[in-house]
């Protein structure tokens, strides 16, 4: 059981949407509604979905940097979501994150030692000495130039900007860190550079990412398990190759079939989906997924789908696959 | 066995070498606030306002050196003279040295309008910022607080401490302004923390586990610096005109003390406004002088700071 580093358990995230004359409650934006899974020591879980699916909101919840509605995120043993102030102080030396806008991420007005510095004089780990020393190797670690540590971020290009957050993170030496979309603000070139470093890092220190994306090429190349999310849902999980040849969810099909494939002959039928997202404070009954979903039956508009296990390690949120449905479809 | 992986990756172009004038800057990097210091350097209205402020400081620091006579020694054999080589600026009515008075005067009207703003700024900061970063019903509490100091009634409250103490005395007039004047810079300050809150960097100086102070004064106060800054000065200029005006309708600081203000008091007749403009245009002028300079340096700084409105 303990080969699993994080278990997100029914976490949940609800906004209240406030109206009226005297800003009384009148709603709630589900932003993550009941999602579990659970993340296993030294993988890359990829976690994909369209804008506003609430996946940021998942990995900001999960650390805690926004108060989770409901729901257990175990952390080594411990429940995140259930810690004082003072221990989630402590724990959060085990769980950085990497933000998605290297241009918003780092203060503009701190050089970049002071800003990879910090978290180490945060909770007193080494003396000034020592904490010098350790950046500058953080710096060459990520590939900066050691002589550009009394720079400040304005002066750096994206690229540089987001090693320089990544160091940030490295420098506790945590277990996992979540990387909420670290190249979706990047140039394509650049993209792949700090892919790739990030990879080679989580070699060097045996790291566990939690790599949220919209962009699901690079998903693909990170990850060992990817997890689709839809309107603050889970609505499939599994391990990289089956879901990408093989996606059970019809919205997981419908998305891989957006993905362009680097070859003009290629053909290949693409599902496009009818209508917008529904808005997330007043999703539709039952399957979240079902006004749009071209294989939707009755059952999915009443019906909310849980988790379905189909063997292996790949479960899915969908009423075609429950048993006596699925037969049902067969014999069809 | 640790180094190789992370060079490979290293193509993207360096700082220094390409982008913007970083060529010939030296290899310590610019901080914002250098460069916000920079472009004021090239602001010509914000620089004479400075030379200006320093002068006006220099004459009062120097007050005892410059001014010929002693501010409150009357002299009744010599009242309301004309100005000539002894009284520069002639006398007043109790036959006072009134070049000597407008100098030691700006001592105090410098004095109050900085203390207060100090003051003013110290409070309106703390009750900006803590509202700003909590949010929720502390921000709520504190904001209604506000609100109804933004509305209380600053002359009466003036008056009423004037009538609790009797005389008014520099530190309870530096009490009541800033007392009263601290609302529009709590609502600023929270303005900006209220958006500084969500940026990423102040996210990830709370995923990297820094207590709520240190982000408050590490990583929220210096960006919000710009705003407070420029606040500041104008606000140094509207309480050195608050003071001279209430000075003025005998509010202010006692009569025998020399300040501006007080200068402007004693000329209220038409005798003197028709016949002794030696005795109110330079005070007059003084004030003026002293609050356009130092709104041309608010000015200044508010360009230098906000790179979005400047149009140069």
């Amino acid at each position: 059981m303990s080969q699993y580093i994080l278990e997100v358990k029914n976490l949940s995230k609800h906004f209240p949407i406030k109206g009226g004359l005297m800003r009384r409650t009148v709603g709630y934006v589900k932003a993550v509604d009941n999602v579990s899974f659970s993340v296993k020591k030294g993988e890359t879980f990829g976690l994909v979905g369209e804008s506003g699916c609430g996946k940021s909101t998942t990995g900001r919840t999960i650390l805690r940097l926004m108060e989770p509605t409901s729901g257990e995120v175990i952390f080594d043993g411990k429940n995140i979501a259930a810690l004082t102030r003072k221990e989630l102080r402590k724990a959060r030396r085990d769980l950085q994150m990497v933000f998605q806008d290297p241009y918003a991420s780092l203060n503009p007005q701190m050089t970049v030692g002071e800003i990879i510095e910090e978290p180490l004089r945060v909770h007193g780990i080494y003396s000034p000495a020592e904490r010098k020393v350790k950046v500058k190797e953080l710096m060459e670690t990520v590939g900066l130039n050691q002589s550009y540590i009394d720079r400040y971020p304005h002066e750096f290009s994206g690229g540089q900007r987001q090693r320089i957050g990544i160091a940030r993170a490295l420098s506790l030496q945590p277990k996992l860190i979540v990387a909420d979309e670290p190249v979706s603000a990047l140039d394509v070139s650049i993209q792949s550079q700090v892919v790739n470093l990030m990879e080679d890092l989580q070699e060097q220190f045996g790291l566990t990412y939690i790599f949220i994306a919209h962009d699901l090429s690079v998903v693909k190349h990170i990850s060992d398990r990817v997890g689709v999310m839809y309107l603050g849902r889970m609505v499939e999980v599994g391990p990289k190759q089956k879901l990408y040849e093989q996606p059970a969810h019809p919205y997981t099909e419908a998305l891989l079939s957006a993905v362009p494939i680097p070859n003009p002959k290629a053909r290949r039928e693409r599902i496009v989906l009818k209508g917008d997202v529904p808005s997330p404070a007043n999703p539709p009954q039952g399957c979240a997924f079902h006004p749009r979903c071209p294989k939707a039956f009755d059952r999915c508009k009443a019906e909310r789908p849980e988790l379905i296990h189909l063997g292996g390690e790949h479960y899915v949120a969908c009423h075609l696959y429950d048993e006596q449905e699925k037969s049902a479809v067969l014999t069809m | 066995m640790q180094q190789p992986a992370a060079n490979l990756h290293t193509i993207e172009p360096q700082p220094g070498e390409p982008t913007t004038e970083a060529k010939n800057a030296p290899k310590k990097g610019q901080s914002p606030f250098q460069m916000a210091f920079r472009r004021f350097r090239k602001n010509k209205m914000a620089l004479v306002g400075i030379v200006i402020l320093i002068l006006v400081t220099l004459l009062s620091v120097c007050a005892p050196l410059i001014a010929s006579h002693d501010p409150s020694q009357a002299d009744l054999y010599n009242v309301d003279a004309k100005p000539d080589s002894k009284h520069w600026l002639g006398t007043d009515d109790t036959g006072r040295d009134h070049f000597s008075r407008l100098v030691y005067g700006g001592r105090i009207s410098l004095l109050i309008g900085f203390f207060t703003m100090l003051f003013t700024v110290l409070i309106g900061v703390t009750f900006g910022a803590v509202a700003g970063y909590y949010g929720g019903w502390i921000d709520n509490l504190l904001m209604r607080l506000t609100d109804l100091m933004l509305n209380f009634p600053f002359l009466l409250f003036v008056l009423f401490l004037i009538s609790i103490f009797e005389k008014t005395t520099i530190p309870l007039l530096v009490s009541a302004l800033a007392l009263t004047s601290w609302p529009t810079t709590a609502r600023i300050v929270r303005g900006v923390f209220l958006s500084l809150r969500e940026m990423e960097y102040v996210q990830s100086a709370k995923a990297i586990g820094c207590s709520d102070w240190r982000i408050i004064i590490r990583h929220m106060l210096p960006n919000a610096l710009g705003p407070i800054i420029v606040n500041a000065t104008l606000l140094m200029a509207t309480m050195i005109s608050i003071e001279s005006a209430l000075s003025f309708l005998g509010f202010g600081v006692p009569e025998v003390t020399p300040t501006w203000g007080n200068m402007l008091n004693g000329a209220a007749n038409i005798r003197i406004l028709t016949q002794q403009p030696w005795i109110w245009i330079p005070p007059g002028a003084m004030i003026i002088l002293t609050v356009l300079a130092i709104n041309f340096i608010g000015d200044g700084l508010r360009d230098a700071f906000d790179t979005k409105s400047t149009r140069r």
